[in-house]
């Protein structure tokens, strides 16, 4: 029992430190043709997430790979059934992969746009996406005892979807627009500042809304109105968005992504937390949700994994940190080429 | 439309699309490590340029390769479910590791590297290349022991209706995992070292940045005897152990029909999987195959026809796939043996550097028949002896996986020939000449 709350908590953080660090370049590369006027523009941004956004993906990997080691069965039910936005998710980030290291090998303008084009689609639909289906699972996914799915790609687009597919739109664009705010100046990052206002803006009514329409879509209230003390992650994620706008208005970028990337993990947690034990409920019948103890892997290869988690995440955290120092405050001149 | 004809076909499209592009990162990323070395050591300027140089060309592979990794590690889900939630307990944790140790370690070393040149000192910006090279094929060393465990199932019991773990170090010390790793990454070496002595040998051949690629040439050139040597050795280890745990992929991969002692190395033949034997078939060398496959001329090799009828894999494509592959890495061993005398005189040997020029290709050749001869001769099972392919796959509708893998052709084949033109374009523009 022990063992499997610890895996499921595992699981949400993985998940929680995948969006809270992808998300920021999620952010950048959905801001980017809108931002990016010139080419320095577009130089200067690529090159704020390039040192990071490979090693972020790999969050995605981990959270992937957990969820196969921890809970084979959540891993394959999950990922069969939600197939369609998976491979577009998939290739959403293919396309931006290459994108990013392609985009300055031929110096053409229409080659550029291409390659501009699908660092735009790249980022902007995982971001979207992700959200649709966490959503969706929040809510509960038409799966029958034998994991097999009765639905369309469409039916995760109904509207507690769509609204959760926005709210994850709005946090990964804040985010990203504190990160540009952090690492650029000039004109580009007063538009950044004009931007990051009007995506606050937005952010603060899409967040009440998907409280509110959580009440009514989904049961994840259940274990909030059982454990009240768990109404504090809410309380610190409405708090931890005017923390950004309060950051915002100093112009102290580097607080203001510190507070977003807390709002991102807690509005993660907010689901973790209602969700629990379940990790991946069916709407058709009860019976068949998959939850941390029906989905569990054998407790000798829990215990092996959580030996390999507890001693070998931190390490990775500690050094993409230390990538993080290294290559900390604003663009210089000599980080502008490539 | 069959899901698990087409989800075969769309792990097929994708392994081996992906698996274009690995083994140069393995290879190509420790000649790197070493030129980026030698210039940390030395101060000289030249190594500096072929670290560029070759970095350059190896970032773009580089890419692809990465992108096209994260996809393997969710079609398991996507469309082997039912796979997955078998072997999950046991599978998913080798995979688990090789994300938070290796795959980790090489996505963010490999940021610093391309954008810390100016932030760290030669010493330390070399130290992240082999980084970059020790992360890259230690997560290869984990995905091999997770294939390992496909070919030859150890370190795990049947409870609750699944395979559970029993033994983790069984797991991590299966023979058949550590000699697959030791006949595959040294075969990514040989392709490394190929594609840079093709590569030299072309600009050679026009007698430009002669010292530069002569220098290149020799380096790959050692690197590939030595890998060509270990290929064939470990290749030989592993072909006994292959017929020791898979007889059935041994029969295959050499058309070996009827059970018998003393058997024959057949060197040519057309197989003819309906009737059960061979229709066309020449060379046969007595006892050879015992030999081969249990060190004794005399030793009984069981055929194909021997077993059950629903156990039997397809025999034309492990048998060519492995003779291909053989031929080609005896090729090798050759060639690089020939260079290893020539290496002083490289520049009077025009026709030794133009049959390496055209040897580029060989090697990806070589590599990828080595998997479709593993892969398809442990057919039909997807865990031999435990679990079969058909049993495996998701019940989701055909129709979707059919719009996947028309998608996956399309754009992975874009990619790759984006890919392929600008690392040749790299390749053919050389070295940038020092600014003054």
């Amino acid at each position: 029992m022990i063992l499997e709350t610890i895996w499921f908590f595992i699981w949400g953080l993985l998940w929680a430190i995948f969006f809270m660090t992808d998300g920021f370049d999620f952010g950048v590369g959905t801001l980017y043709p809108f931002l990016g006027k010139s080419e320095d523009d577009k130089r200067a941004m690529i090159n704020s997430i390039g040192p990071f956004w490979d090693g972020n993906e790999v969050w995605l990997i981990t959270a992937g790979g957990v969820t196969f080691a921890a809970f084979p069965k959540v891993y394959a039910v999950m990922f069969s059934t939600l197939y369609a936005p998976l491979m577009l998710i998939l290739f959403a980030l293919i396309l931006r992969g290459v994108a990013f290291e392609f985009r300055g090998q031929i110096d053409s303008p229409g080659w550029k746009r291409i390659w501009d084009l699908c660092i735009f689609i790249g980022s902007f639909m995982p971001a979207f996406l992700f959200g649709v289906v966490f959503a969706n699972i929040f809510r509960g996914i038409p799966f029958d005892g034998q994991g097999v799915y009765h639905g369309n790609l469409l039916m995760l687009l109904n509207p507690y979807g769509v609204l959760g597919g926005l709210l994850f739109l709005l946090l990964f664009l804040l985010h990203g627009a504190n990160w540009l705010g952090m690492k650029t100046d000039g004109d580009l990052n007063i538009r950044v500042a004009a931007v990051a206002d009007k995506i606050w803006i937005a952010l603060v009514p899409t967040a009440v809304l998907f409280l509110i329409a959580t009440w009514f879509a989904t049961d994840l209230y259940a274990n909030y109105l059982a454990n009240p003390v768990f109404f504090l992650i809410i309380l610190c994620s409405v708090l931890s968005i005017f923390v950004v706008k309060f950051y915002l208005v100093k112009k102290d970028y580097f607080s203001a992504w510190c507070a977003s990337a807390t709002t991102i993990v807690t509005c993660t947690f907010f689901g973790i937390a209602g969700l629990f034990p379940r990790m991946f409920p069916s709407i058709i019948d009860p019976q068949y949700t998959l939850t941390a103890f029906n989905s569990s892997s054998s407790p000798l290869t829990l215990k092996i994994m959580l030996g390999v988690v507890v001693v070998f995440i931190p390490i990775v955290i500690a050094y993409q940190m230390w990538t993080y120092r290294l290559f900390q405050g604003k663009l210089t001149e000599e980080e502008m080429e490539y | 439309m069959d899901p698990v004809f087409l989800s075969r076909l769309q792990f097929a499209a994708a392994t081996m699309f992906h698996f274009l592009f690995v083994p140069l990162t393995l290879g190509l990323s420790i000649i790197i490590a070493y030129m980026e070395t030698r210039y940390a050591r030395t101060g000289d300027k030249l190594y500096l340029q072929m670290t560029k140089f070759w970095g350059k060309i190896f970032l773009i592979n580089f890419a692809v390769g990465v992108v096209t990794g994260i996809t393997l590690e969710f079609q398991f889900g996507t469309n082997w479910s039912r796979y997955s939630e078998f072997v999950g307990d046991v599978f998913g944790s080798l995979l688990a590791i090789e994300a938070s140790l290796a795959f980790f370690l090489e996505s963010t070393f490999i940021g610093i590297w391309i954008f810390g040149w100016k932030k760290l000192s030669a010493k330390a910006h070399a130290a992240v290349m082999w980084m970059v090279a020790i992360a890259g094929n230690f997560s290869a060393i984990w995905i091999l022991t997770a294939n390992g465990f496909m070919q030859h199932p150890v370190g795990y019991t049947i409870r609750n209706g699944r395979a559970e773990m029993t033994n983790f170090f069984e797991l991590l010390f299966n023979k058949f995992s550590i000699l697959q790793i030791l006949h595959v990454l040294p075969a990514a070496c040989i392709l490394a070292a190929f594609f840079v002595m093709g590569i030299s040998a072309w600009h050679l051949l026009r007698k430009q940045h002669i010292e530069f690629f002569q220098r290149s040439f020799r380096i790959a050139l050692v690197f590939g005897l030595a890998a060509s040597i270990l290929t064939g050795l470990t290749g030989d280890l592993h072909g006994t152990h292959v017929a020791e745990v898979q007889p059935a992929k041994l029969a295959a991969m050499e058309a070996h029909w009827e059970t018998q002692a003393n058997a024959p190395l057949i060197l040519f033949a057309i197989p003819d999987e309906k009737a059960g034997k061979n229709i066309v078939e020449f060379g046969a060398i007595p006892g050879l195959l015992s030999f081969l496959g249990y060190h004794d001329f005399s030793a009984t090799v069981r055929g194909i026809n021997d077993f059950p009828e629903d156990e039997r894999p397809p025999v034309l494509i492990p048998f060519v796939s492995f003779r291909v592959m053989v031929g080609l890495g005896t090729l090798f061993i050759f060639l690089t043996l020939y260079g290893w005398f020539r290496r002083n005189k490289l520049m009077e040997s025009p026709l030794y550097l133009k049959i390496m020029l055209f040897s580029i290709p060989l090697p990806y050749i070589a590599i990828e028949l080595g998997w479709v001869l593993a892969e398809v001769g442990r057919q039909p099972w997807i865990v031999y002896g435990l679990m079969k392919t058909s049993d495996a796959a998701s019940p989701v509708a055909g129709y979707q996986v059919l719009i996947s893998l028309v998608a996956f052709i399309a754009i992975y084949g874009l990619l790759g020939a984006v890919a392929f033109y600008l690392m040749a374009k790299h390749a053919i523009k050389g070295p940038a000449v020092e600014k003054p």
